[in-house]
């Protein structure tokens, strides 16, 4: 059992953890003020054995909420398992609060089955599995109103409990900002013998209300060290069905997501429209990566440039 | 805590993207543009829409000595801001804070902020259902909270999202006000055709199943995108709009709610 944090604990990371006037009293303060120990989670030996077989870890991530990471998660995934037929892919919903991924990938309802090798993920394809609290929730109604700690406790069970067996690429999609669950993620995740196994995929609409925010994620991946692969601008313009006429729904006042990477230096992917086919697909969980149009066009390019990048 | 402060909202989604800032800042200044003195409160630490929203980015808070100054928009000092935005030296900078942090913080500015006399104090929160609405719920059991508006978008993945933050209202016993439909149709501007682009009706059938009122439903109005970045109440600018209409409703409906007498 882990005791809950003080309320002000600086986080046992920081430089003043056990040293500061809060951590009086919390019982694991001599652990945290040693300055010869470091402090190494038990979790992170776990978590690496668990996913010795998966090559490559993906982090989709974006500091807004709402600019479709997990829509950008599913498709990427979707036409990277059709393109690549021989290779395997698996999602990790590490959204706790509000997982999209069961939906997304037209796998509502289904169960987790536990075996001896932990938690099986759900199978979306021949080729594509998925885990996401979704599946442990009784009814869409359920809400996870968790602190950080607990959240950071089934990441960590996600990791290294689940039987994600030999997997080419692991997909992780993400909730927006920069705290609990992306540290716990990056902590988990990031192997400094091996830098290029972890890297992150940014996603942002052309608004400046979004890319004010996706700045600042950018940040936090430098901070942490992760390679960012490159940006994907999603939402970025629509084709009205009736007219054919295209409109700019959130305005790129500022240069949308093509100035951004070059002020922050980092690579453009690719811009996918607003289509209401795939808002549509959004919500049913089908498969649109089969037919031909101005999104699956994107995707191509930016699934190339992912796959040369890995 | 909050003592001059009569009214206090919270704009709740548990999805992000679907509008709970240009709720909460429209909703302050159509408040404003009634004739009420107003606060807004930006509880989402790693993305703060709100300074950018309202032309604020940029401003400093300065210390007092009973606390923290919030920003004054104009000077008839009826709305009052306060934001992680206004704290970070560098617009760019991550705020990579886990849970305790963000606790502490947004007790500061619960507690360590002069917020005056205020009608009403709208609070704008980050997704979820996690440490900054827990926290924000148990500090709403000292004062006089009026309840939750609920922002959500018309499209199913949306909606799976927000049912689980009416639950959390449920479990915390925070009144749900009622559902606002953001993002419900786009007119396109050559041909006036009205597509759905995020479905339609989402809004309306959650309020109905978890039966509290819907207030309102929002189109997709690139107008009223334009006005990010002013102080302009959609209320004067954009007048006959739709969304004008929405939020003379709301504030009507508010003040139907207030003129009764509040306890906590």
């Amino acid at each position: 059992m882990q005791a809950p944090p003080p309320e002000h604990c600086p986080g046992v990371e920081s430089e003043q953890a056990g040293l500061v006037s809060a951590c009086a009293g919390c019982p694991n303060q001599r652990i945290c003020s040693d300055p010869n120990k470091k402090l190494e989670d038990p979790g992170k030996a776990l978590v690496a054995a668990a996913m010795k077989d998966v090559k490559h870890k993906l982090l989709i991530l974006s500091g807004k909420g709402g600019v479709g990471k997990s829509t950008v998660t599913t498709l990427l995934t979707r036409y990277l398992a059709r393109s690549y037929p021989d290779s395997n892919f698996g999602v990790l919903d590490i959204d706790i609060c509000g997982p999209s991924q069961p939906r997304l990938l037209g796998a509502v309802g289904e169960n987790v089955h536990q075996s001896g090798s932990g938690w099986s993920p759900v199978g979306i394809d021949d080729n594509v599995c998925l885990m996401s609290i979704g599946f442990l929730l009784g009814s869409v109604d359920d809400a996870i109103i968790w602190r950080g700690p607990k959240k950071n406790g089934m990441i960590r069970q996600f990791l290294s409990e689940v039987d994600w067996g030999t997997l080419d690429l692991l997909l992780l999609d993400t909730p927006p900002g920069t705290s609990d669950e992306h540290l716990s993620v990056v902590s988990y995740l990031r192997d400094d013998s091996a830098p290029d196994s972890l890297k992150a995929i940014i996603v942002t609409t052309p608004q400046e209300v979004a890319l004010l925010d996706v700045r600042k994620e950018i940040n936090f991946c430098k901070k942490q060290r992760i390679p960012i692969v490159g940006v994907v601008e999603n939402m970025s313009s629509f084709r009205c069905g009736n007219c054919g006429n295209s409109s700019e729904i959130f305005p790129a006042k500022t240069g949308g997501a093509a100035a951004m990477c070059q002020e922050m230096d980092v690579p453009l992917l690719g811009s996918l429209p607003l289509d209401p086919q795939v808002t549509r697909a959004c919500d049913s969980g089908e498969d649109i990566t089969a037919i031909n149009n101005s999104t699956t066009e994107a995707l191509a390019t930016i699934c190339s440039k992912i796959m040369a990048s890995l | 805590m909050l003592d001059k402060v009569k009214n206090v909202i919270v704009v709740l989604s548990g999805k992000g993207g679907v509008g709970k800032s240009t709720v909460s800042t429209q909703l302050a200044l159509a408040l404003r543009a009634t004739g009420h003195k107003v606060g807004l409160l930006d509880i989402d630490l790693c993305g703060p829409s709100v300074p950018h929203l309202l032309g604020l980015e940029g401003r400093d808070i300065y210390q007092c000595d009973d606390g923290w100054v919030p920003i004054y928009t104009d000077e008839s000092k009826t709305l009052a801001v306060m934001s992680i935005g206004f704290l970070l030296k560098n617009r760019n900078d991550p705020v990579i804070w886990r849970g305790p942090k963000k606790t502490m913080m947004i007790k500061q500015f619960l507690t360590d902020v002069k917020w005056e006399d205020l009608d009403y104090l709208i609070i704008d929160t980050p997704p979820g259902t996690s440490d900054e609405h827990i926290t924000v719920m148990e500090c709403m059991r000292e004062v006089p909270c009026n309840g939750a508006i609920i922002v959500t978008t018309p499209q199913g993945v949306a909606l799976d999202d927000v049912r689980k933050e009416l639950t959390f209202c449920k479990k915390t016993g925070i009144k749900v006000l009622g559902i606002v439909e953001n993002m419900s149709g786009f007119v396109c501007p050559h041909c006036s055709d009205c597509t759905n682009i995020f479905s339609s009706f989402g809004g309306a059938e959650l309020a109905q199943l978890a039966q509290v009122p819907l207030l309102g439903t929002l189109p997709i109005d690139p107008r009223v995108g334009v006005l990010a970045g002013s102080t302009a109440s959609v209320l004067n600018e954009l007048a006959d709009s739709s969304t004008a209409q929405v939020l003379r409703s709301i504030v009507q409906h508010l003040d139907g709610l207030t003129a009764l007498p509040t306890s906590a």
